[in-house]
């Protein structure tokens, strides 16, 4: 069993919930309630990383933040190693990756509230500040959590853009999916047999804890 | 002062409007769906802006296009009902209440609560409480906004008949307490009739009629766009007694009128709407008819349309009775303002939500102790 692997995994995942938790909450808020052109356009943008092989993606990843780009360039001047092939740069690529995973349903329970309701905040008084922290997210909420769970359980399955924007450097951007790969390719089937089944217990866990949350929720609203 | 407003727009819906609305006066907007008037409430409220417009409250502008002031919604002080109430579903009763408040204030919330009869029910869900309370949770949230103008967008459009009847009379009652500009948004003209100071008749964006209620609903012309036949006249009247055959004797200026089943104890102040096709005249007092209801008169006009109708205005005590005749008929029967008349109603042709308690609203204010007239 490869605990470094698994928690790297995991603080991974909760690096990348934790950072797109505001980017769910605006963009989201933004699409739902928003209407401009090219809206649809900016949509598909933001579904595309479903469609994707992650190679593809991973091999863009690598052109915009390797070596000799602007961003990379960048981030070397800043903190003196690059971004890719570190623990950063996967957090940077899961965090782009995890997009759709993290703003659609974040969208959607935007869009479950009424305009009205909305409309309704502003005649008393509220800000939108104030309008969103009182009333849009508490109704949002479901979505929100939707949107934490998912991103953080897609993080930790994530394979093909782990590998080609990080590698399998040990404690650095070796994760428990590409340790088990790993096991795999050396032939150690038990090892590999432990892991997974380890990640699919803790896959499992965090799944069900949104359905047991989300109903809580449901009952609370009605 | 009061509230002024004026509004012009080339579309979704064509707008050409401007009314005003005094200080503690209902004024309705009746039109059609698709008329505008929800379109003129949203403008006052800043939820909508339309390509030319003012609103003036109390002398401050919260919109006015030509001087490129548009006041955000949250810093306009208005408290809106909306149609479907969009109370907050994950709040309480209270919580609702207090949303809306300046600094929020439990005790204060209940009060409210109490005042449009919600007592003891402050902390349930809106999901628990029937579309007759969700509205008064709604009315008492406007309310807790302490607002320069009041709008209610049709709020009486999703509870079934029961409860709108009881509904009218609260709004009756809680106007005692209201210092505001009032704006009701409805198509439903007895409503309109039953709650209203005034009325602006708006059609396709534009105001068809406007004036007293009693004048708009005696002009033929302001009221074409909504249906003539709800040309009517408002009888204020007294609950006197309910007779064992199911009739209530109604005392009013008039004299008494005999009309079925009309719910409230004896003493109880009622309206009475008298839809004008409904009334008969006759110029001898007539004797073995099945109508319930003689009541003698002096025609004080008679007001001619395009069509083949007349509206015969008929002063009685200190009220007037509308009827609507043939052309033909006062004709025949050479009516001439000044003379002596007798009109005729049947108690069966009032319909039951034509009746509004309007109750002493003393008893109400001395429930509350205090006034509450100077804090809204």
């Amino acid at each position: 069993m490869d605990w470094t692997a698994l928690f790297l995994s995991l603080r991974l995942a909760a690096w990348t919930a934790v950072i797109l938790l505001p980017v769910a909450v605006f963009m989201g808020r933004f699409l739902a309630f928003r209407q401009f052109g090219g809206k649809g356009l900016v949509e598909a943008a933001v579904m595309l990383p479903l469609v994707l092989p992650p190679t593809v993606f991973g091999f863009y990843m690598l052109v915009a933040f390797g070596r000799n780009s602007p961003i990379g360039d960048l981030w070397q001047s800043l903190f003196g190693h690059q971004l890719v092939f570190t623990f950063e740069g996967l957090v940077v690529a899961s965090v782009i990756f995890n997009l759709p995973f993290a703003i659609q349903p974040a969208q959607r329970g935007f869009e479950a509230i009424a305009v009205e309701v909305r409309e309704a905040a502003a005649c008393c008084g509220m800000s939108p500040m104030r309008s969103l922290w009182k009333v849009e997210l508490p109704l949002a909420w479901p979505g929100l959590m939707t949107a934490m769970v998912l991103t953080f359980a897609h993080t930790l399955g994530e394979f093909g853009i782990v590998l080609m924007v990080g590698g399998s450097i040990p404690g650095e951007t070796r994760t428990i999916a590409i340790a088990i790969y790993d096991r795999v390719q050396g032939f150690d089937d038990r090892g590999a047999a432990i892991m997974s089944a380890t990640l699919v217990a803790i896959s499992l866990f965090t799944i069900a804890i949104t359905y047991w949350l989300s109903a809580r929720v449901g009952r609370r609203l009605s | 002062m009061a509230l002024e407003v004026m509004a012009r727009a080339k579309g979704p819906i064509p707008l050409d409007v401007a009314f005003r609305v005094e200080h503690g006066e209902l004024l309705a907007l009746v039109g059609h769906s698709g008329s505008g008037k929800t379109t003129l409430l949203r403008t006052i409220a800043g939820l909508w802006r339309p390509e030319v417009a003012r609103v003036t409250v109390d002398g401050t502008s919260w919109l006015d296009t030509a001087a490129r002031i548009d006041l955000p919604t949250h810093h306009r002080r208005v408290g809106i009902v909306f149609q479907n109430y969009a109370l907050f579903p994950h709040m309480t009763a209270a919580q609702n209440v207090m949303a809306a408040m300046d600094v929020a204030d439990r005790y204060e919330a209940l009060r409210i609560l109490d005042l449009v009869n919600l007592h003891g029910l402050g902390s349930r869900k809106p999901a628990q409480l029937s579309g007759g309370q969700q509205q008064r949770v709604a009315v008492a949230r406007a309310l807790a906004r302490k607002p320069q103008a009041l709008l209610l967008d049709e709020p009486f459009s999703a509870v079934d008949r029961a409860t709108r009847e009881k509904l009218y009379g609260e709004i009756i009652a809680l106007r005692a307490h209201l210092a505001m500009p009032v704006v009701l948004v409805t198509h439903d003209m007895n409503e309109a009739q039953l709650l209203a100071d005034r009325m602006v008749v708006i059609e396709r964006g534009r105001v068809v009629g406007a004036g007293t209620t009693a004048q708009v609903m005696a002009d033929p012309e302001a009221l074409r766009a909504m249906g003539i036949r709800e040309v009517a006249a408002m009888l204020p009247a007294v609950i006197a007694e309910h007779g064992p055959d199911g009739l209530t004797r109604l005392d009013a200026a008039t004299g008494p009128l005999f009309l079925p089943g009309v719910e409230g104890a004896p003493g109880t102040q009622v309206r009475v709407r008298i839809m004008a096709h409904e009334v008969i005249l006759s110029r001898a007092r007539p004797e073995g008819l099945s109508a319930q209801n003689i009541l003698a008169g002096t025609v004080t006009q008679i007001v001619a349309g395009k069509g083949p109708a007349v509206t015969v205005h008929v002063r009685v005590g200190d009220h007037e009775i509308l009827s609507r005749i043939t052309r033909r008929a006062a004709e025949q029967m050479a009516l001439r303002p000044g003379e002596t008349i007798h009109a005729i109603l049947k108690s069966m042709s009032v319909a039951r939500d034509h009746v509004a308690c309007a109750p002493d609203v003393s008893v109400l204010i001395k429930r509350f102790q205090a006034p509450i007239c100077d804090q809204f």
